[in-house]
C-alpha cells in the first residue's frame, strides 16, 4: 500500500504545532498501525529528519499508554481495539491518513503526539482504591461470598486501561466514562462499599478540579472505548453521587 | 567466594521465615519517618513494594518510564497467580506448591527461597480480595481456580484473561493511597541511569527526567531495583517495547553480582511471526492449554496443502493429526511446563510439519473443548447433545466466557476466527528466569541495594511454571522485602538525609553526562533499531531455544563486534535536553549488547541442559534435556571486570534438604 499521513509536530508544550506531509510506501496489510510508524520513522531517521514522538509500550492493547486520534478517531476506525492493535487492512491503497494527539485541555501536549495524562492519576489518587493496609493480615479470601454476576460486573468495569480515548472522543472532554468505572468496581464489591460515599465524592471533585468537561449523553465515549466499557457505569456512578449528596 | 553468601536462616525448613522474623531488628516507627527508600520499577513487585513501605512509614520515591505507575508490563500478564489455598481439595499445600516450583525450574533453585514464596503466595489472594482485585468466581459467589502447566491441582486463581491488570490495579491502586497522603513521591516518565554508592552502600540513583532532558540526583537509605526481567536483549519478544536491562545492567557494573543469564524462558503459546517489520510478539495465555489441543498434520502431503492453501486445517481427519504433547507426555498432555512445549513445537518444525508459510507454527485447536462443553450445556438445559449446531453453538458461549478477549486479540492480529479454525502459535520469549543474584534478604552483593521481582533470579531456578511471575512479584514487594529490609535499615536510624553533594554523586552524574553526550554527538549511520534487530537475531539463533558450543562461541564474537560497530556508527537524532525516545532505546540497547555477551558466556559456561538452557550436546535419547547433577548444581553469579569477557564466575553451590533431586519427567 501507499499512503500518505498528515502527522501532528509540536516540538514542546508551548510550540504552536502543525500538521506535517509525509508519504510512505510499501506498507503491508498486516502490519499493525504502530509498526507503520516505525517504519516510518526509520526513513525520517535516515533522512537526518527527526523521527516523529508517540507514546505506546506494550503493543498489545492492555498498558493503556498509546493513544492517537486517527482520521477523526480515537484509536482509529476499527472497533474495541487500541492503536498498536488496529491493523492496516483496515485503511486502502492511496489513503490519506490524518494522525493527531488526544485533544483536552486536561490533556496538555508534550510533543508531537504525546500528551499528559497525568490527570488521571492523580483522579485515582483522590479516593480509587480500598483503604485495606498491605500487610496480608486480612480475613480468608472466601470469607465474603460474592454473587458472581456483581463480580463479572466489577470486572468489567476494572477493565478500563486508562488510555483516555473516552476523553478525547468526548465533545466536551469530559471523563465521566473513565471516573466512574472505577466508582462502578468497586461500588459493586463489598470490600468497596465502606467508604463508597466518599469515593465518589472526592473522585468526582476532582475531576472538575483537574478540568474535565460535564457529561451530556452523547455516548461517544462508549463507542471509541477499546475496552468496551459501558455507559451503565455512568449512570451508577451519578446515583451514588446523588445518593452521596443527600446522605452528607 | 566469602562475598556470595545466600544468608538462609537455620532451622526446618518451614519454621525459616518464621523464626526469621521473629529474630531480625525492627525500625520503630518514629525512626521509619527519617528513613528513605528508592523504588525503580512500579509493576508488581515495585508497586507492591512502594505501596508497604510507605505504609509502614518510610518515605518511598518511586520511578517509572512509563507515564503512570500503572503502566508497568505486569499489566500484560494474562492467565492467573497460583496460590497454595486448596480451595479445590484437591490436595494441594505449601509443601506441593513448593515441590512443584523447584521441579518446575529443574533443581535450579534456591530451596528456602522457594519455600517462603509457597508459604506466602495464600496470603497474596486474601489481599488482593480486600483490595478489591474482581478475581473469577463461580456461581456460589466463591474463588474459581483453573490449573496451568506442570502441576496435577486447581490452584491459580485468575481474571479472565486480565489477571496480571487486575492485580497491577491492585498494587497502584495502594500506591495512590500513599502518594495521596505524601508517602511515595512518584516520579513518572523518569529512567534509573545509574545507582550511587557512598561507603560501599547504596545510597541513592541518578535519574533523567524523560520530558525536559534533566539529569536528577536522589538520594535514600537503600535502593530497590524492580525494573523487569531482560527478555528484550532477544529484540522480538512479548515484553513492552520500552522493558529494558538498564537498571539492572548498571547495578551490575557497580558490582551487583548477575545471576544465570542463560535462563531465560521461551512461551509456547505466542502468535507466529509475520514479517520484518515486526516489533513484537504476542502472547496467548497458558491457560488456553487447559481446553486447547496442539497438533501438526501426520502426513507431509497434508502439511504441503496446508501452505498452499489448498486444505484447510479443519478438514484433516482426526487419525491424520499428530497430538505430539498427548502422544509423547501421557501424564501431563497439553500441559507440561512451558520448556518442554516450547521444545516439542520446535522438534516438529524443525522436522518440516510446522503449518503457516514460515514453516515455524503449530495448531491449537479448541474444538473437543467446544463440544464437549457444548454437550454438557445442551444436558443442563434439557436441549439434545446430537444437535450438531447448538452444541456448537452453547461450547462456544462458554469457551468465549473463559477466554473471550484472548480470542478478541488473536482475530484482531490474524484475522481469522479462533473459533472456527485452530489457532497457530509457536514460541517466543517471554521472561528472564536470570537476573540479579540476590540472598534470602533480596539484597545484592551491595549492601543496601536490592532486587525483587522478574530483576532478580532468585525463585524460578531454570525453568518458571506459569502463574508464578505474578504470585513472586507480589510475594516479594508485598510480605518478603518489608521484613528484610528493615533488618538492613535498623543501623539506619542514626544516618540523618544523606546528601547529594558527594563526590559520589558528582561522579555517577558525570558518568551519565558523558554517556548521553556520546551517543547523541555520535552521527552515525545506522539507527538504534538496526542494531537492536541484528542483536536480537544472533541471540535467537544462537541463544535460543537450542543452543551449541559452536553456536555460543560465533554468538559472543559477533556480538562483541556488533557492540563495537554501535558504538562507531549508532545515530541518534535530536537533543539531550528534551523528550527524545530515540536516546532512550539507545541506552538501553547499549547496555542489551553488553548483557547478550554475558548471556552467551554464562550459555558456554553450562555444559548441561536444564530447563529453559538447552544445549544440544547434553540431551537424552528421547530429546530431553540432561541435567549434570554432578558438576552442575549451582548458580552461576558474574562479577562485572570490565568488559563481559572478563566478567569472573562465582558459585552457589545449590544444596536440596527437603526434596529429591531427580530427572524430571512429565511423561
Amino acid at each position: 500500500m501507499k499512503l500518505t499521513l498528515k502527522i501532528w509536530r509540536q516540538k514542546n508544550s508551548t510550540d504552536k504545532g502543525s500538521l506535517e506531509t509525509y508519504p510512505i510506501s510499501d506498507v503491508s496489510e498486516h502490519m499493525s498501525f504502530l509498526e507503520m510508524l516505525d517504519v516510518l520513522n526509520e526513513e525520517l531517521i535516515e533522512k537526518g529528519i527527526e523521527p516523529v514522538a508517540f507514546d505506546h509500550d506494550c503493543r498489545e492493547g492492555i498498558c493503556g499508554m498509546c493513544s492517537l486520534y486517527i482520521n477523526g478517531e480515537a484509536h482509529g476506525p476499527d472497533r474495541r481495539v487500541t492503536t498498536c492493535q488496529l491493523h492496516m487492512r483496515k485503511f486502502n491503497d492511496g489513503d490519506t491518513i490524518f494522525i493527531e494527539p488526544f485533544r483536552a485541555n486536561a490533556f496538555p501536549v508534550v510533543k508531537d503526539l504525546v500528551v499528559d495524562r497525568s490527570s488521571f492519576d492523580r483522579i485515582q489518587q483522590a479516593g480509587g482504591f480500598v483503604s485495606v493496609n498491605t500487610s496480608g493480615n486480612t480475613q480468608d479470601a472466601n470469607s465474603i461470598p460474592i454473587p458472581k454476576d456483581d463480580a463479572d460486573t466489577a470486572f468489567d468495569a476494572a477493565t478500563c486501561i486508562g488510555c483516555g480515548a473516552c476523553v478525547a472522543s468526548c465533545k466536551n472532554s469530559s471523563a465521566m466514562l473513565f471516573v466512574s468505572a472505577k466508582v462502578s468496581q468497586f461500588s459493586l464489591l463489598p470490600q468497596g462499599q465502606v467508604e463508597a460515599k466518599e469515593r465518589v465524592l472526592n473522585m468526582v471533585n476532582k475531576m472538575d478540579e483537574e478540568g474535565f468537561g460535564n457529561c451530556t449523553n452523547t455516548g461517544a465515549c462508549e463507542v471509541e472505548c477499546p475496552k468496551g466499557i459501558s455507559l451503565d457505569n455512568i449512570s451508577r456512578m451519578n446515583r451514588e453521587f446523588l445518593s452521596a449528596n443527600i446522605k452528607k | 567466594m566469602a562475598k556470595l553468601n545466600s544468608g538462609v536462616p537455620k532451622g526446618e525448613l518451614k519454621d525459616k521465615w518464621t523464626q526469621y522474623k521473629d529474630s531480625i531488628d525492627l525500625v520503630n516507627p518514629a525512626n521509619k519517618r527519617n528513613i528513605d527508600v528508592i523504588v525503580v520499577g512500579t509493576g508488581l513487585a515495585g508497586g507492591s513494594a512502594s505501596a508497604t513501605l510507605a505504609e509502614l512509614g518510610y518515605n518511598v520515591k518511586t520511578f517509572c518510564y512509563q507515564d503512570s505507575p500503572r503502566r508497568a508490563h505486569s499489566i500484560a500478564a494474562q492467565g492467573g497467580i497460583n496460590a497454595a489455598k486448596n480451595y479445590q481439595g484437591d490436595g494441594d499445600s505449601t509443601y506441593r506448591l513448593f515441590y512443584d516450583t523447584v521441579k518446575g525450574g529443574d533443581y535450579r533453585s534456591r530451596e528456602a527461597n522457594v519455600y517462603r514464596l509457597a508459604e506466602v503466595s495464600t496470603n497474596i489472594i486474601d489481599q488482593c480480595v480486600a483490595q478489591g482485585v474482581p478475581f473469577a468466581r463461580d456461581y456460589g459467589g466463591l474463588l474459581d481456580n483453573r490449573s496451568f502447566g506442570g502441576v496435577l491441582v486447581s490452584r491459580t486463581f485468575y481474571a479472565k484473561g486480565q489477571t496480571g491488570q487486575q492485580l497491577l490495579l491492585g498494587a497502584y491502586s495502594a500506591m495512590n493511597r500513599q502518594i495521596a497522603r505524601g508517602k511515595i513521591k512518584m516520579h513518572n516518565r523518569h529512567e534509573m541511569l545509574d545507582v550511587v554508592l557512598v561507603d560501599g552502600k547504596a545510597r541513592g540513583i541518578i535519574a533523567r527526567n524523560l520530558v525536559t532532558g534533566e539529569i536528577e540526583r536522589h538520594s535514600a537509605h537503600a535502593v530497590v531495583i524492580a525494573s523487569g526481567g531482560y527478555g528484550n536483549v532477544y529484540f522480538l519478544s512479548t515484553n513492552a517495547m520500552g522493558s529494558n536491562t538498564t537498571a539492572a545492567w548498571k547495578i551490575h557494573k557497580k558490582g551487583a553480582f548477575f545471576a544465570n543469564p542463560c535462563y531465560t524462558q521461551i512461551h509456547p503459546t505466542c502468535i507466529p511471526r509475520s514479517g520484518d517489520y515486526q516489533s513484537k510478539l504476542t502472547l496467548m495465555s497458558e491457560s488456553l492449554r487447559n481446553d486447547g489441543r496442539i497438533w501438526v498434520p501426520k502426513n507431509m502431503d497434508d502439511v504441503k496443502a496446508l501452505r498452499e492453501g489448498t486444505l484447510k486445517a479443519t478438514n484433516i481427519k482426526e487419525e491424520d493429526r499428530d497430538y505430539y504433547l498427548e502422544r509423547r507426555y501421557p501424564a501431563f498432555g497439553n500441559l507440561v511446563p512451558r520448556d518442554v512445549a516450547s521444545r516439542a513445537a520446535k522438534e516438529r518444525c524443525d522436522a518440516g510439519y510446522g503449518v503457516n508459510q514460515t514453516g515455524e507454527a503449530v495448531y491449537l485447536d479448541f474444538s473437543s473443548a467446544i463440544t464437549r462443553y457444548g454437550k454438557e450445556q445442551a444436558l443442563l438445559k434439557g436441549e439434545d447433545e446430537n444437535n450438531h449446531q447448538l452444541v456448537k453453538k452453547l461450547g462456544q458461549e462458554i469457551v468465549k466466557s473463559k477466554y473471550g478477549n484472548l480470542f478478541q486479540m488473536y482475530e484482531k492480529i490474524v484475522d481469522e476466527n479462533p473459533y472456527e479454525t485452530p489457532m497457530m502459535i509457536y514460541p517466543a520469549v517471554h521472561y528472564t528466569m536470570g537476573g540479579v543474584w540476590v540472598d534470602y534478604n533480596l539484597m545484592t552483593t551491595v549492601p543496601g541495594l536490592y532486587a525483587i521481582g522478574e530483576a532478580n533470579f532468585s525463585d524460578h531456578g531454570s525453568n518458571r511454571l506459569g502463574a508464578s511471575a505474578l504470585m513472586q512479584g507480589l510475594a516479594d514487594g508485598y510480605f518478603v522485602l518489608p521484613y528484610t529490609i528493615g533488618d538492613y535499615l535498623s543501623d539506619d536510624i542514626r544516618t540523618g538525609s544523606i546528601s547529594t553533594d558527594s563526590p559520589e554523586f558528582d561522579e555517577a552524574e558525570n558518568n551519565v553526562n558523558k554517556l548521553l553526550d556520546q551517543l547523541i554527538n555520535n552521527k552515525g549511520k545506522h539507527s538504534v533499531d538496526y542494531y537492536h534487530k541484528k542483536l536480537g537475531k544472533i541471540m535467537w539463533d544462537k541463544c535460543g531455544m537450542a543452543r551449541t558450543e559452536t553456536g555460543l562461541k560465533q554468538a559472543i564474537k559477533e556480538i562483541k563486534e556488533l557492540r563495537e560497530d554501535f558504538w562507531k556508527n549508532v545515530i541518534v537524532p535530536g537533543n539531550r535536553n528534551e523528550l527524545n525516545k530515540e536516546l532512550e532505546k539507545a541506552g538501553r540497547v547499549a547496555d542489551f549488547l553488553e548483557l547478550g555477551e554475558l548471556f552467551a558466556k554464562d550459555a558456554l559456561t553450562r555444559n548441561e541442559s536444564c530447563g529453559g538452557h538447552f544445549r544440544e550436546e547434553y540431551a537424552t535419547k528421547e530429546g530431553e534435556a540432561k541435567r549434570d547433577d554432578k558438576n552442575f548444581t549451582f548458580v552461576s553469579a558474574w562479577e562485572y571486570a570490565g568488559e563481559p569477557s572478563e566478567a569472573k564466575l562465582h558459585k552457589e553451590e545449590l544444596e536440596f534438604e527437603n526434596i529429591a533431586v531427580k530427572e524430571r519427567s512429565y511423561k
